[in-house]
């Protein structure tokens, strides 16, 4: 009796285990599907670099878009990498336990507040100092919906990310490696540059292809904050327009224009194969830096 | 030693940077959610959160965002309830009965990476043309399989994280007993894992609860109570997107209160499962 | 003539949290010889080394009382800079340490942190200290591959290398060659015992056996006391402590 439960459960897992493959191919086709209609109109290329986004006239050029989201994920990342590797350090080899008991779970409770709460936020108070102070202090005129607005509260929501993993990597490297270091008379932050990052580099850009993908699919907070302007931002005090935003934004005229709804279904392609390839591309790099190192 | 001043030197710098870095992300926390609670002070009241929205809410009459409220508590729980049932066999299923160079284990871990990726607004779409398909119209239930889906990766991921860390002298331990590997994996592994599996899930469900592009396309939205599984759904993030997207003032100050009540719901689930986790920290074995 | 002592502890007491490790210790321990601290395990003896080159510091909830002088300095001073003391001191762990780079580089690592850059010196030094270690020969034509690819005999080998390479007064060694096997813990000992002509050193140790072959000057520690002290003939022939004769007898271990 125990066996067959064994058999059965074993079965059923074994099942289970082809659902997230599964998944990713059945999203795959079922976009590819929903795109037939404006791939039939369109070359892949053309609608990938196309620069004109003007529906009702048939264009659709998602250079924009693309560049958008290429903008705003940058900016997130040039501001996430630094302050968040620099905070792991600091609570990983300097901070004393109590400080480090507090921060850890308010680095969780950042990780859990909802993007439109972070949406939100960032109207409040993102825009207007943008716009208000940060714009006039550069010279420039802008609204404070731009890559700068999108980037800076993407840049808090994907720090727990690095952060996480990054404190999970250096609590791994052994602690008599640190002590052998400090032994020979290297102080902490040499021994972290040489030894504890070195140790830890493969998990490191773990960490930050992570952030990169949070950052890289966050929809509703960036929506709420860019501009969604489709046009391409010449600096990052430009209004922006990133993929997604473009499929929520406009879901309801969806219906009405004709391959509108195939458009977005292809837009929503891009971003699973941009994934995908995305995906591919760290790991094999991870494998490189695994043999580099060992 | 002129090298060694410049080595502190240095080592001074980054201390800087690296306190002011921790300071940065310490008050983002802060700010944003004090921020969002103090903007929603005016218009919090009992009474939001007790009725659902009468005629001309969202033009600043009466009402409240119960409908919105109740709509994402039950499509949560229902999301959540999918993806534990879709993770947990194959979390389990990839660290206990796999090898850990087999291919189906590299497959359904890369796919999973892949899945964790995937912005939901693609989840969404993805969700939509699984509607369309089935024929369903936007609804609680559209919108509890789509939210289901883009829980399964988050969770997943989560539950690998702690099912990884329980020794395997435990696991052994079990099967030189006897115990069939089911059992080793629900009585032993399960129940050492086990704060962590329902942090794991209870990470997932706040982040299916705050999630607003997966149920734009699918669940829909209604000023009433939910009520079937097959009627749309109104839902916290969606309520808090449209009042704000309105021209009324008053009715933006609501979605400031909405966004309070959703960080609120978020907060206390956070809190609820650190309690939990240090009571059943008790029986694991450290 | 009497021994001179460059090292010097005087009443040092460690304890984490309500837990003493070591009760008032005092201690000379005399130059260019093999000191050995024996003792049963758990007795304090790690401490007790970690406290000579001041790796307790960033340890949580730890209270360190009492002195320790170095060259008539107290290295516990709040004004010394740790990492000066250490460097007067190599450390050799009871699991080989290797840094995660070339067996070169291993080497180099001490030397480049204090200032020396020019490679040709470095070659010199590496080289250098890698024959004293007893390891040259085997290691010179893989100078630049991982440290990570030698036998554990040969990753002892190199650390002792490596904990040269600062230019000590001081060699530390943590149960140097319990995770050896017979025939490296063979050599590491002989080293250890050629090494002393230029350098004063500190072994720790459960094993009684090893502390009777290279052992100049013992010095035995029962559960955070220092029972007693001297050199090791007269220590191995006429112990006076009860605690010491029933440690030696084997009665307690």
């Amino acid at each position: 009796m125990r066996r067959l439960k064994d058999l059965l459960a074993r079965r059923a897992m074994f099942l289970l285990t082809a659902v997230p493959g599964l998944l990713v191919f059945l999203m795959l086709f079922g976009l590819l599907l929903r795109s037939r209609a404006i791939l039939a109109f369109h070359s892949f290329t053309g609608l990938l670099f196309g620069s004109g986004w003007h529906p009702l006239k048939g264009e659709f050029g998602f250079l924009p878009f693309l560049a958008g989201t290429l903008w705003v994920t940058l900016v997130a990342m040039v501001i996430a990498v630094p302050v968040s590797l620099l905070t792991a350090v600091y609570l990983s080899e300097y901070a004393p336990r109590s400080i480090r008991e507090l921060t850890k779970p308010v680095v969780d409770l950042l990780a859990g507040i909802p993007s439109v709460v972070y949406g939100v936020w960032g109207v409040l108070m993102v825009v207007p100092f943008v716009g208000k102070v940060l714009a006039p202090l550069f010279g420039v005129y802008s609204s404070g919906y731009s890559v700068l607005s999108g980037g800076i509260v993407l840049a808090i929501m994907v720090f727990p990310t690095i952060i996480h993993v990054a404190l999970e990597v250096f609590s791994a490297v052994p602690n008599e490696l640190r002590e052998t270091s400090l032994s020979l008379g290297a102080t902490t932050w040499e021994t972290v540059k040489h030894v504890v990052l070195r140790k830890g580099l493969q998990g490191i850009f773990a960490a930050v292809v992570l952030g990169l993908s949070r950052a890289f699919g966050e929809t509703m907070a960036v929506l709420m904050v860019v501009g969604n302007v489709a046009r391409l931002p010449k600096s990052v005090f430009d209004p922006a327009y990133p993929l997604p935003a473009l499929i929520a934004n406009n879901y309801g005229e969806m219906m009405s224009i004709p391959r509108y709804d195939s458009a977005l279904m292809f837009a929503a392609l891009v971003l699973l194969l941009v994934v995908l390839v995305f995906n591919l591309g760290a790991r094999f790099i991870l494998v490189k830096i695994e043999r580099k190192v060992e | 030693m002129r090298t060694f001043r410049r080595r502190k030197i240095e080592e001074r710098i980054f201390k800087v940077l690296m306190l002011a870095s921790t300071v940065v992300v310490t008050a983002s926390l802060l700010v944003i959610v004090g921020t969002v609670v103090v903007k929603s002070l005016p218009a919090l009241r009992l009474s939001m959160l007790v009725q659902t929205p009468k005629g001309g809410y969202y033009l600043g009459k009466e009402g409240g965002i119960l409908n919105a409220i109740a709509g994402s508590l039950y499509l949560a729980s229902g999301a959540t309830l999918l993806a534990v049932l879709l993770s947990l066999p194959v979390v389990l299923y990839l660290n206990l009965y796999t090898k850990k160079s087999s291919a189906l284990a590299t497959f359904t871990r890369f796919s999973l990476d892949v899945l964790w990726g995937i912005p939901s607004i693609v989840y969404g779409a993805f969700g939509f043309i699984v509607m369309m398909t089935l024929g369903l119209r936007a609804s609680l239930l559209a919108g509890i399989i789509t939210v289901g889906l883009l829980e399964i990766p988050i969770m997943a991921r989560a539950m690998d994280e702690v099912i990884r860390l329980v020794p395997s002298a435990l696991k052994d331990a079990s099967d030189s007993l006897g115990a069939t590997k089911l059992e080793t994996a629900l009585k032993v592994v399960v129940r050492q894992a086990l704060p962590g599996i329902l942090t794991a899930v209870l990470i997932a469900f706040g982040r299916g609860i705050g999630d607003a592009a997966s149920v734009l396309f699918t669940a829909g939205f209604t000023d009433s109570l939910p009520r079937s599984l097959l009627q749309p759904a109104a839902t916290l993030p969606l309520a808090i997107f449209f009042q704000l997207g309105t021209p009324f003032p008053e009715v933006q100050q609501r979605a400031y209160a909405s966004a309070a009540v959703l960080t609120l719901i978020i907060l206390v689930i956070s809190l609820v499962s650190r309690v939990l986790i240090k009571r059943f920290t008790r029986h694991t074995i450290k | 003539m009497e021994p001179q002592t460059h090292l010097r502890i005087r009443n040092l007491s460690v304890s984490y949290g309500a837990q003493e490790v070591l009760k008032n210790v005092s201690l000379d321990i005399p130059d260019r010889k093999i000191t050995v601290i024996i003792g049963p395990s758990g007795c304090g003896k790690t401490t007790l080394l970690k406290s000579l080159n001041r790796l307790l510091d960033s340890v949580d909830g730890i209270r360190i009382e009492g002195h320790i002088f170095v060259d008539d300095e107290d290295i516990y001073d709040p004004r010394v800079e740790a990492t000066h003391i250490r460097k007067k001191m190599g450390l050799l762990s009871q699991k080989p340490q290797v840094l995660p780079m070339s067996v070169f580089d291993n080497i180099a690592y001490g030397p480049k942190i204090h200032g020396l850059r020019d490679r040709k010196r470095l070659r010199v030094l590496v080289e250098r200290e890698l024959k004293a270690a007893g390891l040259w020969d085997e290691v010179k034509d893989r100078l630049h591959e991982p440290a990570s690819r030698l036998s554990v005999g040969q990753q002892q080998r190199l650390c002792l290398a490596r904990g040269l390479a600062v230019e000590p007064e001081i060699i530390l060694g943590d149960e140097p060659t319990s995770a050896l096997d017979p025939q490296s813990s063979r050599i590491v000992e002989q080293r250890l015992i050629a090494l002393k002509s230029e350098y004063t050193v500190i072994v720790v140790t459960h094993i009684l056996r090893q502390a009777r072959r290279i052992a100049d000057h013992l010095a035995f520690l029962y559960l955070g006391e220092l029972v007693e002290h001297g050199p090791a003939a007269e220590f191995f022939a006429n112990p006076r402590d009860p605690r010491t004769r029933a440690y030696l007898t084997g009665e307690i271990s």
